[in-house]
């Protein structure tokens, strides 16, 4: 089986610091929509002249270059445990190089294992098998711990918000869980909102919903207009940019639907920063690929 | 932009208010939730006994943050091995954690600046008028355009905390704030998180 370490290497180094296209248009739409001297304004200017320097200068967006999420599709023949080795081996290496800063800390005895590696999942690894035909991908989310703090999860009904089980009721606490965040999860903020599972499974797919592009709708019309209106009512809060007060608060909402149990409603809201460090290296035959 | 260098008397503290953007330059120290909590237990309330080099540090600390500013950050540091420190990515992390230490450091050590981003809460806020400081709102996520303008890294105390954690003393050039708490009782933060409160309100009600 082949050696991927250096491209894998090399995908951890574009998440880092290269912050990807589409997240970096909706920055530059957001800061036209605020008046000239304000503070919103300066954080979006400050924010873009950072997004520029990083690309260039290969050095993190953001210090806190956060929980490495790694999403694996593979086709079938491929050793899981192999590549687990590939990502983890390449992921000490950006640790080295400053790509990442060490960022595993065992909670127990508080102490940082100084090469991002902790544990089994520390990086977090997610397989998936493909057909043969396939090509191997590997996405990879950096999900900084300021914006990982601000993300909540509600049983509904929640009476405190008058939040039912249904989609009335999920927008109502998707609300209240941005205003909660104020700017403290770096905002403009991505929501990823989950609805149903159980705790766990809610968790995990409110982070796996954001690892599509800026803009991608639920292919349901239902979501996929509750997912336009959450934005829209979020922006009308008026936190903006790092809670500074200003026009954006949240850039966009990603929502996907599980199955649940009878007695249980979760509606679980991942809330990504502004710092939206997502990539993706496609391995067809020989050629790497990077988008 | 108004230029402001540590150390930072009371005079100018006061001067500052809500919303004000400015620049800071010179020696600075950062410290986040390990080294908020070491120096409350051991040197504030005393609930720890010093240990190792604690007390050689605190001598230190004590000079140093005397009227200059604490910076709530957990920088990526080049360097290492050689230790030729020099900060590539140095963006603030969120400074709520240290609310229930915050107020009590600053008055201890003489601090008169806090950056960090979110805001802090009333406990903070009512130190800022007592002691008194400002919080320094940098804008978070902007770590390697914040990085160039630390120009000299003098050294690092508590590396046993790790990287992110230790607290590094650097000098810096022109390092860009808004002031989002002051000396007088404004908070950017409080205004914000009332009025989005309103408007959350209203759209519940719909």
């Amino acid at each position: 089986m082949r050696d991927l370490t250096n491209e894998i290497l090399e995908l951890i180094r574009r998440a880092s610091s290269s912050l990807p296209a589409d997240v970096e248009k909706r920055l530059r739409e957001a800061i036209e929509k605020e008046e000239p001297g304000s503070p919103a304004r300066g954080a979006f200017e400050t924010i873009l002249k950072n997004v520029e320097l990083s690309r260039a200068n290969s050095t993190p967006i953001c210090q806190d270059t956060g929980t490495p999420i790694f999403h694996v599709h593979y086709p079938e023949g491929w050793s899981t445990r192999k590549l687990k080795g590939q990502i983890r081996a390449a992921m000490a290496e950006a640790t080295k190089r400053s790509y990442m800063r060490p960022n595993a800390v065992d909670a127990v005895y508080d102490k940082n294992s100084g090469n991002n590696l902790g544990g089994d999942d520390f990086p977090y690894v997610h397989f998936e098998e493909v057909d043969a035909d396939q090509p191997l991908t590997i996405e990879l989310m950096l999900k900084g711990g300021g914006c990982e703090n601000v993300g909540r999860q509600y049983s509904l009904p929640d009476n405190s918000l008058g939040a039912g089980r249904d989609l009335a009721g999920v927008r109502k606490v998707v609300l209240d869980a941005v205003q909660k965040a104020q700017g403290q999860g770096c905002a403009p903020g991505v929501l990823g909102v989950s609805i149903g599972g159980d705790r766990g499974s809610s968790y995990i797919k409110s982070k796996e919903v954001l690892l599509s592009e800026m803009g991608t709708r639920n292919a349901d019309p239902k979501l996929a207009e509750l997912e336009e209106h959450l934005t829209k009512e979020a922006n009308e809060m008026g936190i903006g940019p790092m809670g500074f007060g200003g026009r954006t608060t949240v850039l966009d909402t990603k929502i996907t639907g599980l199955h649940r149990l009878p007695a249980s409603y979760f509606v679980s809201v991942s809330y990504m920063c502004w710092a939206y460090r997502r990539r993706k290296m496609t391995v067809t035959g020989e050629e790497v690929s990077y988008d | 932009m108004r230029e402001i260098t540590t150390p930072i008397s009371d005079e100018t503290i006061r001067s500052l208010k809500v919303g004000e953007a400015v620049t800071l330059t010179g020696i600075m120290v950062t410290g986040r939730d390990a080294a908020h909590k070491w120096m409350i237990e051991t040197f504030v309330k005393k609930t720890r006994p010093p240990q190792g080099d604690d007390l050689q540090v605190y001598e230190e600390l004590k000079r140093l943050l005397n009227g200059s500013v604490i910076y709530h950050c957990g920088p990526v540091v080049a360097g290492l091995d050689t230790k030729e420190y020099k900060f590539v990515a140095a963006g603030p992390t969120t400074s709520i954690r240290e609310e229930p230490y915050q107020a009590d450091m600053m008055k201890h050590f003489n601090v008169k600046g806090v950056i960090g981003k979110g805001g802090m809460g009333a406990k903070t806020l009512k130190g800022c008028q007592e002691v008194p400081f400002a919080y320094l709102h940098a804008i978070g996520g902007a770590a390697s355009y914040l990085a160039q303008t630390v120009t000299r890294v003098h050294g690092v105390f508590k590396m046993e905390f790790g990287v992110p954690e230790a607290m590094w003393v650097i000098e810096v050039k022109e390092f860009p704030v808004v002031v989002t708490m002051d000396s007088h009782g404004g908070s950017q933060h409080a205004v914000i998180e009332e009025q989005s409160k309103k408007v959350l309100d209203e759209l519940l009600a719909r």
